[in-house]
């Protein structure tokens, strides 16, 4: 059990120093200690290069264990699935692992086993992603294992009806879990159902049935070319060998002609609406409120991480502060913009207990309101010193700066972005603040989904008036009343 | 960093963690690692009670009293401890278990005297604020995180039914760390008072400070924080548990609204660091650690029969079981599942594993132990755990060690000696479907 549910929190490294301490004197215990200046924000240098077939390496050395993290990441996800076969690009990067050259599904499993090491696979609806983490020791056979699974995959038909029977009971276990229901009701009703982002990235029972293997193939055929990736690398290496290593592993990779992609646009924002799905007997109601929000590409980006700290994205954060430290009608309360190449939703979500979920409801209505108003400049200082002061420790392992980078690799960020991360949020104001709070958060105009016992919820719920009142499925889809 | 000497075939050393250890007049501990490779520091304090101190009728009290540890103290009124702390850039959290409850605070290096005296005033000035509206603001907190990760869970109640038919009445881990719902709703203010003045003590807790630090000026500062706060009374003894013994199998249901029965397997084994308990971990990544693993490999991979499956030996201070969970697919039988586990299971009893499976599971332990040491906080946590649990700081090379000691006889040993003793077997079923439960002669439809 631990105390509280994780906060994603931003990004670094510094210069070490304390200030002095007087030895003998009495600790005056009345007021917090006065802190020596904190240490200088400076990251681990990146080194750059390219592959004369367009792929993009970072590199960066941290020698302080034997260890080093891969993460290739391919331009493309699942927002290019095919129409119709919504989890096209999840079952492909699932498929990577299930036969690679000569190896088979087994000798694969086998060989990631005998090594010792991290080897996943994965899709966002941005890019996909072959990460490896190996010790150093095992780093040459780690690294022919992946480039097996990046540069040949084999998509065995046996293995696909395996993979694909597992998704489809994975659909039936998803009906288990509110929280994964909101989520994905959530998204549909938000973006409609025609929409990539109103569609589930693993898929709907009707598209994974839909999918036969040669589907995945085009997807590797058509995505996964070099100049559509970058390769991360982090860790005890040197950059020219490691250069030269990736050289002759992924020279022969093919280029290809990356074809452009126009999202349909998402359906006009109507009027503030509470949409109540049934689940029969469940302890907590999930809420999942919000709109339509902004792309990664956004001008706004370090204004728009300010105002959400301060609306949900710490645990001193208000929504949190206000629906558990001060009320404890949940474990937990936050929000977030998920920013995509284009515009990902904007979500205020917490589970809770059932029998408050009108109350609930009117204190989530209050802090969106009130984010609008002029955030006071204390609680501006201390956002942004948390988010600036907290960067060191996001660049602490391998795996971390890895991570870290992969944004920079897909949003095409500068190099320098870490570096400038501290003055751009010095940069932001109570005016800016509040701006983009205004723009972008309207409570008039809120999808507020909440999943949870109709029985026992629908009366408060509809007492609160926040919105007119639609009863949806699992899908979010309308049911008869 | 300094490294050890390698062990096993073609496998990457565990280098030790260097520190130095000492104990105030107070009796609080302190473990010191110093690492400036990042500018921050983590302070990572345990304290040794858990939900197994606690007494019938105050389960998930520990826990409970875990999140009450954030309410204000007498100098840091309620609502600083965090405000504060992000402030300077710092995370927190904490964490309790059947042995334990853990702090932590994770800082820029500048902030290292925050971080103490925020838990300092807890350890030594908790009671002078402390009222009932905040424990009951806890208590709801905590019923929520109870509803939101065991209550509205499919299985999530499984684990709680497990203990209670695995351990004896009253054994310290025949309840779940998070409690129940009636005994939150008792804990009392008095309950606070008393758990605090007993457990809450400088020499019953072990301040662990890891990352970028001047080793001089923090212990000065140590003593200046921590050094007043007086030593608590001695201690109430440690319950004293039996080994269990299960007489004979027990087979339970339970309906929970899910779309697939699972079923969970547990027999009684052995406590962490005991002689066998490393072979179980072995023996538990045999069974179902990827796809050339025993049951994974037949039930999921060659006959796709279940969905998944699990294995894993959960070893604590007082004692340990090892649980075997599987979940059919969509129309398949449990008891067919059953017959095939059993198999399985006597193939291990009657035959060594080979060398090739020895070696997968190994190398992956020997790995981890690499990965565990990648962060200030993870090393701090380590060493804390290791000085509580077996004793000194230092025996991440022995722990490491353990696994590379385990021979292919081992693991038949293990098999035959815990794995063929009664057990407990849970079937949770969909609502209205108790027919799919397991029972002795496999029933199950």
């Amino acid at each position: 059990m631990s105390r509280r549910p994780l906060y994603l929190g931003a990004m670094a490294v510094l210069v070490f120093q304390t200030p002095a301490v007087a030895q003998n004197a009495p600790i005056d215990r009345s007021h917090s200690p006065v802190l020596g200046p904190p240490p200088k924000v400076s990251l681990p240098p990146i080194a750059t290069r390219q592959l004369p077939n367009g792929l993009k390496l970072i590199i960066v050395e941290q020698h302080e264990l034997p260890l080093a993290d891969f993460i290739l990441v391919i331009g493309s996800g699942g927002t290019v699935d095919p129409t119709g076969k919504a989890g096209v690009a999840n079952l492909t990067a699932a498929m990577l692992t299930e036969g690679a050259g000569k190896r088979s599904s087994l000798e694969i499993a086998d060989q990631q086993a005998f090594l010792g090491i991290g080897l996943n696979t994965g899709s966002n609806w941005d890019a996909s992603t072959i990460s490896l983490h190996t010790p150093t020791a095992q780093m040459d056979s780690a690294l022919a294992l992946f480039a097996d699974i990046v540069l040949r995959p084999t998509f065995p038909m046996a293995e696909f009806e395996r993979i694909r029977k597992n998704r489809l009971t994975d659909l039936i276990q998803i009906k288990d879990r509110p929280t994964v229901i909101a989520n994905q009701a959530y998204a549909s009703i938000l973006y409609g159902s025609t929409h990539p982002y109103g569609q589930p990235l693993i898929g709907t029972e009707a598209s994974i049935n839909s999918i036969v293997s040669t589907d995945l193939v085009n997807f590797y055929k058509t995505h996964f070319f070099a100049n559509n990736s970058t390769l991360i690398i982090v860790g005890d290496v040197n950059p020219d060998q490691i250069e030269r290593k990736i050289a002759s592993m992924f020279g022969s990779w093919q280029q290809g002609a990356v074809a452009e992609y126009h999202l349909a646009d998402a359906p006009k924002a109507g009027g503030t609406t509470v949409y109540l799905i049934d689940k029969p007997g469940a302890a907590q109601s999930s809420f999942r409120i919000g709109s339509i929000g902004v792309p990664r590409s956004t001008k706004d980006y370090f204004a728009l991480t300010v105002m959400n700290t301060i609306l949900g994205g710490s645990f001193t954060s208000r929504l949190n502060q206000n629906l558990r430290e001060t009320h404890g009608y949940t474990y937990g309360a936050r929000s977030g913009f998920d920013m995509r190449r284009a515009a990902g939703p904007f979500t205020a979500s917490a589970e809770v207990v059932a029998a408050k979920t009108d109350s609930g409801l009117i204190e989530f209505m209050k802090e969106l309101n009130a984010i609008r108003d002029t955030v006071p400049a204390v609680e501006l200082q201390k956002t942004k010193r948390y988010l600036q002061l907290g960067l060191p420790a996001d660049f602490e392992t391998t795996q971390q700066i890895a991570g870290a980078l992969v944004p920079v690799a897909l949003y095409n960020l500068p190099l320098d972005y870490y570096n400038n991360y501290v003055q751009s949020i010095e940069a932001i104001t109570q005016a800016d603040v509040q701006r983009v709070a205004r723009e972008y958060i309207n409570p008039a105009s809120l999808v507020i989904v909440i999943v949870g016992d109709r029985k026992s919820i629908e009366s408060g719920v509809r007492a609160v008036n926040a919105g007119p009142l639609s009863i949806r499925d699992f899908t979010g889809q309308p049911v008869s009343q | 960093m300094a490294l050890g000497v390698p062990v096993g075939s073609g496998g990457q050393s565990v280098p030790k963690i260097k520190y130095e250890k000492y104990t105030l007049p107070n009796g609080l501990e302190v473990i010191l690692h110093e690492d400036h490779s990042t500018p921050i520091v983590a302070v990572n304090t345990w304290y040794h009670v858990g939900s197994g101190d606690e007494k019938l009728g105050r389960t998930g009290f520990a826990h409970l009293f875990e999140h009450i540890m954030f309410m204000g103290s007498e100098h840091v009124p309620v609502g600083v401890f965090d405000k504060e702390l992000e402030a300077a850039g710092g995370d927190n959290n904490g964490s309790t278990t059947e042995d334990r409850t853990e702090y932590h605070e994770v800082v820029p290096s500048n902030a290292l005297p925050l971080a103490l005296w925020l838990d300092s005033d807890r350890m030594g000035f908790l009671l002078p604020t402390m009222d009932l509206p905040k424990v009951d603001l806890q208590r709801d907190v905590v019923k929520n995180e109870r509803r939101q990760s065991v209550d509205n869970v499919p299985y999530g109640r499984s684990e709680e039914v497990i203990l209670a038919a695995l351990y004896p009445k009253g054994h310290p881990y025949s309840w779940s760390v998070i409690g129940s719902m009636a005994d939150l709703s008792a804990a009392s203010l008095d309950d606070v008072k008393n758990f605090f003045r007993t457990y809450y003590a400088p020499n019953n807790a072990t301040l662990a400070i890891a990352g970028d630090f001047d080793p001089a000026s923090v212990k000065t500062l140590i003593r200046q924080y921590f050094g007043d706060i007086p030593r608590g009374p001695t201690l109430p003894a440690r319950p004293n548990v039996p080994v269990v013994e299960l007489a004979k199998d027990t087979f339970l249901v339970m309906e929970d609204k899910v779309q697939l029965p699972r079923a969970f397997y547990n027999w009684p084994t052995v406590k962490l660091f005991a002689p066998d308990d490393a072979a179980l971990d072995v023996l538990a990544s045999v069974l179902t650690s990827g796809k050339n693993s025993r049951l994974y490999k037949k039930l999921v991979y060659d006959m796709q029969v279940a969905q998944n499956v699990r294995a894993s030996q959960q070893s604590s201070r007082l004692a340990g079981y090892f649980q075997i969970d599987v979940t059919p697919k969509p129309g398949q039988s449990l008891g067919s599942i059953d017959a095939i586990i059993r198999q399985e299971l006597q193939r291990l009893v009657a035959e060594p594993i080979t060398t090739r499976e020895l070696a997968r599971v190994q190398n992956s332990f020997r790995s981890s132990f690499l990965n565990r040491m990648s962060s200030v906080q993870n090393k701090a946590d380590i060493l804390n755990s290791y000085n509580y649990l077996a004793g000194t700081p230092d025996y991440i090379q022995q722990d490491a060690g353990r696994y590379d000691r385990v021979t292919r006889a081992d693991v038949q040993r293990v098999a035959g000696a815990y794995l063929t003793k009664p057990k407990v077997v849970l079937t949770v079923v969909p609502e209205g479907k108790r027919e799919m439960m397991l029972t002795a002669t496999g029933g199950a439809k």
